[in-house]
């Protein structure tokens, strides 16, 4: 049966707060996004938390995408508030937040050029050590550096993309239902990466509608269900939400 | 003057329209109605246009009147580009200002520096040719830019969450734009008197000009041309990648318009 069945009691906010969110991330307070076509998310109240792997589920077109772009600003709540360590992202300058909270996108989006192209569009001055080194974080071999990227495999590229992302030495990573385009074994690299980031201390924010994918990388877990939340919390606590039998 | 062809000069040449209709309908291409159309429109435009240069151009007439369709020029070309690009934000109050940021450059040079004697005879044309030509290259780097944003939007954000600012992420699409909108003017201007004579030198030549001078007002006007149109572009290029962002650097949202 679907887990996603209307009418299933919301959780309470004292017990999401006690399923292993020691301290907060992203905060939203009565936050609503309306879209073109009408409401995406609707006063969403509920705290990321800092540290290892949050993932976000809910069907297409639940908000989970919309949840994660106000994390890194792409996109500006209607109503309410969003804070990244307390602090206003409407206050915050954009540019400096993004830097701070890197992206990996649905689709792989190269940029043109080499591989090595593509990570210098994230910072200045890249040298071949560090690009070596960035490759690398994502579990790429240095040669793929002078390797055209529109030549690259989906995962390959969608693993480049990690790379980019990770010039910028983000502390949060949002990763936006980044397999979904990838095959299996790509699948599971990028979920590994994911997992080593966690350890690492980058905190990572992933959104998947793959509810196999959530039991298997999620330490807390935030269910969203026609643009609300409905769950929040440690996966523990989860199972549930996360059972898809 | 031997520009003089007369009304009925006029009239034979429309024995050339007959031409058309007639091929139009040996091959049925079904546009007989289509030319008779066109050319009674041409015709009835021109005319029109004609009286009011006409009445104009009249030495008796202050400039102020030149100036004036001057500026009503700009306003017809800039409502031209808002109909031929209409899901293009602002894209009306964007090139008016571009057509006159042009006219006041290109106009400035060639009469403030004294190329051409400031007269309604010089203004009038001088201005029709250069927002006549901008208008085409305007139409498409503003398309080109909207459709390059609203299609590539994956790449676009890319560099955003990256950290760039909404200038720097939309440089490359707006680069790609404003050279896609050039290059067919800066064609033009290379291969001028070998494939076409342009219709400034035609003109005068028929009029009875010198090929000497008339060359010289053709490069001229060539010139005037190539900076208007450069002029135009970058400006509704850059105010159209602006207005496709938000103060905090978000690309805002594009829907396809509706099939025509």
């Amino acid at each position: 049966m679907s887990p996603w069945v209307e009418g299933r009691a919301r959780v309470v906010d004292g017990e999401c707060d006690n399923a292993g969110i020691d301290d907060t991330l992203f905060a939203f307070e009565h936050v609503g996004v309306i879209g073109p076509r009408g409401p995406l998310l609707r006063d969403v109240d509920g705290q990321l938390p800092a540290h290892g792997v949050t993932v976000i589920v809910g069907r297409s077109g639940a908000g989970k995408s919309t949840l994660l772009r106000l994390c890194n600003r792409l996109e500006a709540p209607t109503t309410g508030t969003v804070r990244f360590r307390g602090d206003d992202v409407a206050g915050l300058d954009p540019m400096h937040l993004r830097r701070r909270v890197g992206m990996v996108f649905q689709r792989p989006t190269p940029v043109g050029g080499t591989v090595r192209d593509n990570l210098a569009v994230a910072t200045g001055g890249l040298d071949g050590k560090a690009a070596a080194a960035a490759v690398e974080r994502a579990d790429l071999a240095p040669g793929f550096l002078d390797r055209p990227a529109h030549e690259l495999s989906g995962g390959e590229a969608q693993r480049m993309c990690l790379a980019r992302a990770l010039v910028t030495a983000p502390e949060v990573l949002l990763m936006d239902e980044p397999t979904s385009s990838v095959d299996p074994e790509s699948t599971r690299a990028l979920e590994g990466l994911a997992r080593s980031l966690a350890e690492s201390g980058v905190a990572v924010l992933w959104v998947t509608h793959d509810l196999a994918q959530a039991r298997r990388l999620a330490d807390h877990v935030l269910v969203l269900v026609d643009g609300a939340i409905e769950y929040a919390g440690g996966s523990a606590g989860a199972g549930e939400f996360l059972d898809d039998r | 003057m031997t520009a003089d062809i007369g009304w009925r000069g006029l009239a034979i040449s429309l024995v050339l329209v007959g031409v058309t209709v007639a091929l139009s309908r040996w091959r049925r291409l079904g546009l007989e109605r289509s030319v008779v159309w066109a050319a009674t429109r041409a015709l009835v435009q021109l005319l029109a246009v004609g009286v009011v240069l006409h009445v104009v151009l009249d030495a008796g007439h202050s400039l102020a009147w030149a100036w004036l369709w001057v500026a009503a020029m700009l306003v017809v070309a800039a409502a031209v580009v808002r109909w031929r690009a209409p899901e293009v934000p602002d894209v009306f109050s964007l090139s008016l200002a571009a057509f006159t940021l042009a006219a006041v450059l290109s106009l400035g040079v060639l009469f403030g520096l004294g190329v051409f004697e400031l007269e309604a005879r010089a203004l009038i044309p001088l201005a029709g040719i250069m927002v006549g030509n901008s208008m085409a290259a305007t139409i498409l780097v503003a398309r080109r830019v909207f459709e390059e944003l609203r299609d590539k939007r994956d790449e676009v954000e890319a560099r955003l969450a990256l950290g760039y600012t909404s200038t720097d992420a939309a440089r490359p699409y707006v680069r790609a734009a404003l050279r896609t909108a050039l290059t067919p003017q800066i064609e033009t201007t290379k291969v001028v008197g070998l494939v076409v004579l342009p219709g400034t030198m035609t003109g005068l030549i028929l009029a009875g000009v010198e090929p000497l001078d008339a060359v010289r007002v053709q490069a001229a006007v060539m010139f005037l041309l190539l900076g208007a149109v450069t002029t135009t572009t970058a400006v509704v290029a850059v105010g159209v990648s602006r207005r496709l962002f938000t103060p905090d650097h978000r690309l805002v949202r594009m829907e396809r318009a509706a099939e025509d």
